[in-house]
Formats: structure tokens, sequence, C-alpha cells
């Protein structure tokens, strides 16, 4: 306790001293800008544009810089710190070629709402326009994939823009915004003073709804015989899971979570349904199409949940609750909109609901229901099964991992047989479905949380998109467990050419791929390799034991599908159910 | 598909035309006319986007106008009266002989000739839309050479908010 208060007080008196007036570069009014908004770590890669920046950081030790291998690693590094701790993600990259690499990283971030600031280097302000040596135009290539950006014309605005960047990223819908600094700029001298206020015309997001529309989604819960609660992301963003639960134990809906809201609501309970959509539990879809009352909590109807839209939920009173006002309506027609902050709205709604008493059957019908169709695989005791490695995971860290994953059939595999049962414990990439993101986001996941274990899991084709980020893991020992679910081909492009393109595998064969143990070994990282469930058990023991980084390759069945599974064009309710069945 | 015409009040920054035109293309949103200028405050710019769609677009053509942050106000003139004006410079071909006939136009149409070349006349035209899509179709028979509109400008009439 001594010793934390000793560290608080010295984080107080390095900002004292960093508040103080003083004329600097604007690479100095950066770094101390981003301690002043609290940052302790950043990911970066450095480079022309950026090396005045750079020179400020030589010897600055206020936060942690970590210099990954490629900038693609440096922005999901910073995505799965933001996603595992609530903060916003920072990463740095010079102009050109080292902006451009951050795009994909970028998207990704804006997809799933994920507040990030993301700082490129440009060419002087003198050259700007001239198809200088490594120009790109940043903020114009991500102006639709950022909340907002800044291009940085002196060195006096860098104070207001950087606290401007960090408000918008981190309230309302958050996001990804970038700030473009010019390398003449980060050059120049000026005062600084730290500005601590903002005021952004035009940008107030809604956090109280209007009490009116809560009170009839309190009537609607009242009068509905068969209500669903359907809860995404926006429940984890908005720090709400605790009002959440209130709010279905005190109603007593059935609730399912999205693939973004995993964790959100404890999967041990009995109102719990799964997970809804492409490869959602029979009972999530049924229920859903079958309701007269579905409350979208913090979700915003992405095709992979509704399926077919027309035909989704056909008898259902939609409530929406979003604090974007242009999700509401914009998929699906809704009832009763409530634009607000998740929390916010829930803990209004929580004095009034009352518990649903006209859905006792549906209740008991759902609980049946979901008693008899879980998710199901056939087991092997020859071959390795995914779905049983990831079950083993569960086990064995008593589900108190935090789990980033890759894109792929084992990203559905870990959404299915994971348990998660707290908010910001899974981190995915959900609306862009990025491959390469699984192994990077788990370094951040692991900065933001050096006491907790990190699992990230990949498929052999994802691990090689930005495996030589194991780099860091071993320079800096941040203990990642990594997990290679290696079934030797891009398993979900194989289920897809199987099931809907008639068995015709075109491109889909990963010969060719490292020996990942030695690949592992290159960096100076611990690896492994199972292919039975003995050596699978133990070899997970010895990496658990490990005490730095780890990587466990797991040789899986290559055949093995992700079942349930709603083609495109179905209605959720339509699933292939599988061999299990 | 009904048209729409909405004012757009925007932070008069650099690339703020680039991010609303960007959007309505990247969310597949007709511009039928875009017109920006400066407005009643400083450093603020006014947009008139004339657009088509059905009303669910429109209410989507509004609320994501206002998630990006330098839209300061969005407002659907022609949900109310308003006025709308365009202006167009017309190069029309006139030989001597045809010029009375053409002035004759002109004067109907209470537009008015801003120069005059040896073998051309050039007529400018404010009005609604209609008025100069007539005006033109009016000018044809007699060549057109050059002919360039603005674009919608409008506001709500009197104290209609
Ligand atoms: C960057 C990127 N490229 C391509 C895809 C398309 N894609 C989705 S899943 C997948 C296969 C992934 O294979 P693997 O990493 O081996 O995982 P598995 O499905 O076998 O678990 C591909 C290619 C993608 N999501 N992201």
């Amino acid at each position: 306790m001594v010793a934390q208060n000793a560290t608080l007080r010295s984080k107080e008196e390095i900002k004292e001293k960093l508040r103080k007036p003083e004329v600097i570069t604007g690479s100095e009014i950066l770094l101390r800008s981003l301690v002043l908004e609290d940052v302790d770590c950043v990911f970066g890669y450095p480079g022309g544009a950026v090396l005045y920046i750079y020179d400020a950081m030589h010897g600055f030790s206020d936060f942690q810089h970590l210099l990954t291998r490629h900038e693609q690693g440096a922005i999901h590094a910073a995505d799965g710190y933001a996603r595992a701790s609530g903060k916003v993600g920072v990463c740095i990259a010079t102009s050109g070629p080292g902006a451009t690499n951050l795009v994909t990283g970028i998207a990704t971030a804006y997809m799933d709402s994920v507040p990030l600031v993301v700082i490129t280097g440009n060419v002087a302000t003198t050259l700007i326009g001239t198809d200088a040596f490594q120009e790109a135009d940043i903020t114009g290539i991500t102006m639709p994939i950022t909340k907002h950006s800044y291009l940085v014309r002196k060195a006096a605005d860098l104070p207001r823009i950087i606290h401007e960047a960090f408000h918008i990223a981190n309230t309302g819908r958050k996001g990804p915004v970038l700030i473009d600094i010019p390398k003449d700029v980060s050059a120049e001298l000026t005062m600084f003073e730290p500005v601590t206020e903002v005021s952004i015309r035009g940008y107030n997001p809604t956090v109280q709804p209007n009490k009116l529309q809560v009170d009839k989604m309190i009537k609607a819960i009242q009068e509905a015989e068969r209500p669903i609660v359907l809860a995404g992301g926006g429940v984890v963003y908005s720090g709400g899971h605790e009002e959440l639960h209130e709010f279905i134990i005190k109603s007593g809906i059935p609730i399912t979570t999205t693939l973004l809201g995993l964790g959100a609501f404890p999967s041990g309970e009995d109102l719990w349904l799964g997970m809804p959509g492409m490869h959602g539990t029979y009972t999530a879809n049924t229920a859903i199409q079958s309701s007269d009352l579905l409350i979208n909590i913090g979700a915003r109807f992405d095709d992979r949940v509704t399926g077919k839209l027309k035909g989704f939920a056909p008898h259902a009173k939609i409530v929406h609750i979003d604090i974007d006002p242009a999700e509401i309506g914009k998929n699906v027609p809704t009832d009763i909109p409530i634009v607000g902050d998740v929390k916010t709205v829930l803990q209004i709604a929580n004095k009034d609901v009352k518990y649903a008493a006209k859905a006792d059957a549906w209740r008991a019908q759902l609980l049946a229901s979901k008693q008899e169709k879980p998710y199901k695989y056939t087991d092997s005791e020859d071959e390795l099964k995914p779905q049983w490695v990831i079950e083993m995971l569960y086990e064995e860290s008593k589900g108190e991992a935090i789990v980033t994953t890759d894109v792929g059939q084992h990203q559905m595999w870990a959404a299915q047989f994971y348990k998660f049962n707290k908010p910001r414990s899974w981190v995915t990439s959900g609306g862009l479905g990025t491959m390469g993101f699984g192994f990077p986001s788990a370094i951040g996941a692991q900065m933001a949380n050096p006491d907790r274990l990190v699992i990230s899991i990949n498929g052999d084709g994802g691990m090689q998109m930005c495996a030589q980020e194991l780099a860091i893991c071993a320079i800096n020992n941040i203990p990642v467990k990594v997990v290679i679910i290696n079934n030797q081909v891009l398993g979900m492009v194989r289920q897809w050419q199987e099931l809907i393109y008639d068995n015709r595998y075109s491109h889909i064969d990963l010969s060719g791929s490292p020996d990942f143990v030695k690949l592992a070994d290159a960096y100076g990282v611990k690896g492994f390799r199972a292919s039975t469930k003995e050596e699978a058990r133990a070899a997970w023991t010895e990496a658990m034991n490990h005490p730095g980084p780890a990587v466990v390759e797991f040789v899986v069945r290559k055949h093995e599908n992700v079942y349930p599974m709603v083609t495109q064009g179905s209605t959720i309710d339509q699933m292939l159910m599988g061999d299990a069945e | 598909m009904k048209r729409h015409t909405i004012a757009v009040l925007v932070n008069d920054q650099p690339g703020v035309l680039q991010r609303v035109s960007g959007l309505f293309g990247r969310r597949g949103f007709n511009i039928e006319s875009i017109t920006v200028g400066t407005s009643e405050e400083a450093g603020l710019s006014r947009m008139v986007i004339v657009t088509t769609g059905d009303d669910n677009t429109l209410e989507q053509v509004i609320k994501q106008l206002y998630k990006l942050i330098d839209v300061i106000k969005v407002i659907d003139l022609s949900a109310n009266p308003m006025v709308a004006r365009e202006l167009a410079l017309i190069k029309v071909s006139a030989e001597p002989a045809a010029r009375p006939e053409i002035m004759g136009v002109v004067e109907t149409f209470r537009a008015a000739v801003v120069d005059i070349g040896t073998h051309s006349l050039m007529v400018q035209v404010v009005g609604d839309t209609e008025k100069i899509d007539a005006m033109v179709e009016l000018m044809k028979p007699y060549g057109i050479r050059e002919l360039s509109r603005t674009g919608v400008t409008a506001m709500t009439r009197g104290n209609a908010k």
C-alpha cells in the first residue's frame, strides 16, 4: 500500500512538473500531453517524419514505448490495450508507408467502436501536396474509418487537439481519432500551456435518455409474453454490465449476447441463452425469431447477427438502446428508440422495471431448449478436436483468462466453448473480422493487465500475419500464452468451400507453414506442440508453468466445421446443425 | 423517391467538404446538388444539399451527418415552406438577327443579359430549379455554347424554424 501511494504521488508529481508552461517543441508537447492524458503505454514504429518525436522520447520514461516489428502490430496492440482496459489505446507511426500500414487496424477499431488515438507523422507542411518522399494523405485515406481526424498546422494547436482527440475517442460512441503531425510542426518551438477543458461545438453525445421512451419500454415488458434481450459491445463499453445484470434479474427476461457482448452477462446464469447469429446457439436464434418483444441494448443489428433482415424477429416489437442515434432504425425498424448511454439508461430503467410475469411459460421453454440443444461436437480419441482444446483451456484457466482471438473457425469455437463471466475478458475483431489481430492485440491486453493470464487463440493462417511480434514478447517478457489451432488450412474458408461451393477447395492449403515451435524458438519464446489430448494437457501445463511468453501449437483435425451455421440469405432459425445432431 | 433540401452548418475547417461529400458517397446517398459558402457566423460555413430518397434515407442522412464532429447543425429545409434559388449563366449563340427574340425570353423570365459578344449573349437567370430548367429548354434552340449552374441555395421562409 505504501509503495502504491508512493507511485501515485510520484505520478502526480510528474504531471505537476509537466503542467508548467514552458517554451518547448511540438514533439515535447505531444509527449507531455500524452502523460497528462494518463497514457502509460504507447506502441509505435519510427521513421523520418517522426524523428523529432522519437528524439524527444530518447531517455523519456514517463510512459513506456514498445517498438513493434510492424505498424499493424502496433495498432492492434493499442486496440487490445483499449478493449481490455477501457482506456484509450495509443500508437505512433511515421508518414507514408508507416501510416498506411495502420489502415487495417484503424478500420478494425472503427467497426468495433474502440477508442484509439493514432498519431502519424507527415512530411513538412511546406511539402504537403507535392508528392514528397513518403508522403501520403493519411487524413484523406482514413476519413471513412475514423471518428474524427486532425492535420495539425502549428505546434500551438497541439495541446488542444490532443485533449480533444482523447475526449472524442472515449466518449459517446467510441472510436479511433487520428492526429497527423507534419515534421516541421513536431520541431516547432512554442509556448506549451496544457489544455484541461474541452468544448467542441456540435459534439454533445446524448447520455441521458428520454424518460418517456424508457417508460414505454417498461410498459412493453409488462405486456410481453415472449420478451428477449439482445445485448452487445455497447454494454461493455459503457461499463453497464452490473446494471444489465440487475435489469435481467429484476425483469426475468432471457438474454442473448452478441460476439462483442460476450462477458457483458455471466454465461453461467440460467437466463443466458448464448450467442445469436451465424454461429449462435439454437436457443438464442429460435428465441429471437419467436419473440414478441426484442430489447436491443448496445448492439447494432449486424448482418452476422440478424441473418436475412426481412424475416428477422418477425413478431417482435423492437426496442433499441444506443448512444449513437444513427444506429437506431439503420437496419431494423424500431418501435421504441432510446438514445442514451447504456449504463445510464439501465440505471433509470432499473428503478421501475418489474418482473415480466406473463413470460413464465416462455422462460421455462427456453431453459428446456437450452438443456436440449447446447453447442455440440463429436469428440475423438484419435484426433485432437479444436473444440476440445478450447474446453480444456477454459477448464485449466477456470474461465479467468483474458482471451484474444484471431479470425476464423478457432474464433467461433472460442466464442462458443470458452465461457465468459466478466466484461473486457474477450478481445476479438467482430465488425471487420481482421486476420492478424489476435496475437498483437494480446500483447496490448497483457500490457493493460500485467497480473492477469492472457491467452491468445489463433489459426495457423492468421498467426502468420503478425507472428513477428513474438520478438516484442520475448524482449519485454510479456507473458502472453499464444495458442495456435493448427488445422493446416484456412479453416473457415475451407468450411464455406465445403458447404457452399460444393467441396471445391480453392487455395486454402497452408502447406509450407513454418514449424511454429522452431519459429517461437527463433524469437526466444518457448514453444510446445501437441497432437493428442495427453500431449495437449501436458504442453499446456508446461506453458503455464513457464513464467514468460509461450507458444502452444495444437495440431487438430483438418475437416472440422463450426456448427450451428446460418448460411447467408437465410433467416437465423434456419440453421445447419452439423454432424453432432 | 422524394427530393429533399437540407442545410448543413459546418465548422469552416479544411477537409470538411470532403468529409460531408465522402459520407454521401460511402453510404450510397445521392447528391443532386451541393453548394457551400460562408454563413451568418464567422468560422461557420453553410452547405445546402439537395438529395433524393425516401423518408428513412433522409433520416439516416441527417443522423449520419450529425456524427461528423465538424457538423454543427442539420436542417431539413424542405420540411417547411422555403425559398430555394439557383443561379445559371447561359452563353447562347446569338447572331444579331436572333437577338430580339432572345431578349424577349430574357425579359419574360426576368433574367438579364450580362455580356454581349459578336456572336453570343450571356444570360444570367436566378430562380428555383424548375425555372432554370425551363429557361435552359427555351435557350436550346438558339444553341447553348456554355452553361454553368450554381446548384441550389435555400432558406426557410419567415419565422418557420
Ligand atoms: C486480413 C484478412 N484476410 C482474409 C480474411 C478472410 N478469412 C476469414 S477466416 C479465414 C481463414 C482463417 O484461417 P486460419 O487463420 O487458419 O483460422 P481457422 O479458420 O483455420 O481457425 C480467412 C482467410 C480475413 N478475415 N482477414
